[in-house]
């Protein structure tokens, strides 16, 4: 569980966040929506320890944040990076190895029980071809898809993933988007992630946060909260919406 | 990546084989007979033999294979940890350092003791190296270069200095120990440097796996549990204990930390729980092998930095020729 209370950031000078409050579930995956610049990353940066918020409270699994240290937290919570560029090619293998760091001895190696943990995680994403290739010399997605492999090593209770879609085609935003549901929703795990595709919002998520300037604007089911006026409004543009039974479709109005 | 697991055997193994020719090359050669008269008990022994391989072969080899493990280690080590493929202490200025603080301690404080100074200013030397380097919370591959240039020129100079301070006998052997030679090597050499060596050694070892995830870069490191801070400190302190013990018995010696790691990772892949206990070994044999060169070679002896050099400084430029090749990229 996530539990956000009157979170504010400033960024040199800058007031990132403004008086944030968020709720995210087990089992949900919570979809963050908001403008470039609206401070969903700030947010997702909070939330792993990597920013100090000026003010507010964050719970995860029921435990105060600031009191986690940074061992601990890798137990509780792996955040998916938006880039990354390792210096050394480790095949793919290795870097999911590294999700078992927290939960191995400082001063011990990986055991046959992290590298069991290791093969589960492969076969469960579907990605034992890539298993021994470098890491640098695969495709954006395949590494989004390994980066999401040591994020499940580290056995976390919340996952964030910072526009996992980035970058992918339309197939493989899909693909990606459909198994991290089915983690949260068989694992209990709770999911907080940013797109920037409303209607991806609209078939992925359980509960849909709006962010716009720092501020929350709304938090709800998607089918309550996405539409033509608040979309509208969150991007500033115009929008339209078809509907077929239960599907919506959000499309831009040009003028 | 490949796994080659012949290659990891070859680097394994290759301290003994390199041993095993060291012992028996040099000025007096020592034939397998001989050697085998030797270990026989019973046989009468030759006086002059026993002293040839116990008291000025076998020590300078033992030495030689300390030097090569600690160099080759730390730089492995200051690689990971600076995410930069293109360091080692001698380009970082930890040696720099490490020899001004040797000098220091011959020619002016004889109350420091020669390890402690070498291992103080090898310290202020790579912490200079990374403060200057660093920006926005990183520390970009050619900047650290030019701030270890920066860092090793400024010791450099201030060895100069003492060098003007002291007398001519004095000043001939500290400029021959600066061009980085295992001709001081005795058995005393070796209990003095060898277990901070093996110390800083064994601490890089146990934390061979770790150094992965340093090498990830600072967030992603924090990410996965690493207290960051903390632990680059103490891969750091590592790597230069082992530097400066290396450098206060056989002064500077350049190259080995920088090419070793390389040959390794370009055998078996990154994963430094490989990397680390094979640039451990191939540093032994290469170190002992250069030295058994320097010792043959030409009539008297070379100091064996100037071998090391030759064959690092080509090695450099290829690999900045090669650039993204590796994935690194300046």
């Amino acid at each position: 569980m996530i539990a956000v209370n009157d979170l504010s950031v400033r960024l040199n000078g800058q007031l990132i966040l403004h008086q944030v409050s968020l709720k995210a579930r087990p089992g949900d995956v919570t979809v963050l929506l908001g403008p470039n610049g609206s401070g969903k990353t700030t947010l997702l940066l909070s939330l792993s320890a990597q920013i100090t918020p000026q003010e507010g409270h964050i719970l995860l699994a029921d435990q105060p944040l600031a009191e986690l240290k940074t061992r601990d937290l890798a137990q509780v919570l792996a955040i998916v990076p938006q880039e990354h560029h390792p210096v050394f090619p480790y095949t793919v293998r290795e870097v999911i190895l590294l999700g078992r760091l927290s939960r191995v001895g400082f001063w011990s190696q990986p055991g046959a029980r992290d590298r069991e943990v290791v093969t589960e995680i492969i076969e469960l994403l579907g990605i034992k071809h890539l298993a021994d290739k470098p890491y640098t010399r695969i495709s954006g997605g395949e590494r989004q898809l390994a980066l999401l492999g040591r994020c499940l090593a580290q056995e976390p209770l919340v996952l964030l993933l910072d526009e996992p879609t980035n970058h992918l085609d339309f197939r493989n935003q899909v693909m990606i988007l459909q198994l991290i549901g089915n983690l949260a929703h068989r694992q209990g795990l709770t999911v907080l992630l940013t797109l920037h595709d409303p209607n991806l919002a609209l078939v992925f998520a359980d509960q849909v946060i709006l962010l716009a300037a720092g501020r929350i604007v709304a938090q709800g089911r998607p089918a309550d909260v996405i539409g033509p006026e608040t979309m509208a409004q969150l991007y500033g543009l115009e929008v339209g919406m078809l509907c077929q039974g239960e599907q919506r479709l959000l499309y831009p109005k040009l003028t | 990546m490949r796994r080659r697991p012949w290659a990891y055997w070859l680097l394994l193994l290759s301290p003994l084989a390199a041993f095993l020719v060291a012992m028996q090359v040099g000025a007096y050669p020592v034939s397998w007979k001989a050697w085998w008269h030797l270990l026989t008990p019973g046989r009468s022994q030759e006086v002059q033999i026993q002293a040839i391989i116990f008291d000025i072969r076998l020590p300078r080899i033992v030495l030689g294979m300390l030097v090569g493990v600690g160099l080759s280690a730390s730089g492995a080590t200051l690689q990971a940890v600076f995410r930069n493929p293109l360091v080692d202490a001698y380009i970082l200025g930890l040696s720099a350092g490490a020899a001004f603080g040797c000098a220091l301690s011959v020619a002016l404080v004889p109350a420091l003791p020669i390890q402690v100074g070498a291992f103080i200013f090898s310290l202020i030397a790579a912490l200079l190296a990374f403060t200057l380097a660093r920006t926005r919370r990183e520390v970009p591959t050619l900047s650290l270069i030019l701030s270890g240039v920066v860092v090793s020129a400024f010791f450099t100079a201030l060895v100069s200095i003492i060098k003007f301070m002291v007398d001519p006998m004095k000043l001939a052997s500290i400029v021959f120990w600066l061009m980085g030679s295992l001709s001081q090597a005795d058995w005393r050499a070796v209990r003095q440097a060898g277990p901070w060596i093996l110390a800083g050694a064994a601490l890089i070892w146990l934390g061979r796996w770790r150094l992965n995830a340093m090498s990830m870069g600072e967030a992603e490191a924090r990410a996965l549990g690493v207290d960051v801070g903390r632990e680059r400190g103490l891969f750091i302190l590592a790597a230069a204990v082992t530097v400066a013990a290396a450098v206060s018995v056989t002064g500077i010696i350049g190259w080995v930390g920088l090419m070793i790691p390389h040959i390794v990772r370009m055998l078996v892949g990154p994963d430094h729980r490989r990397v680390i206990p094979l640039s451990m070994a191939a540093g032994a044999s290469f170190m002992v092998l250069s030295d058994t060169v320097a010792r043959t070679m030409v009539g008297g002896e070379i100091p064996v930095g100037i071998i090391t050099t030759l064959f690092g400084a080509p090695f450099f430029i290829y690999l900045l020729k090669r650039g993204g090749a590796e994935s690194w990229s300046l």
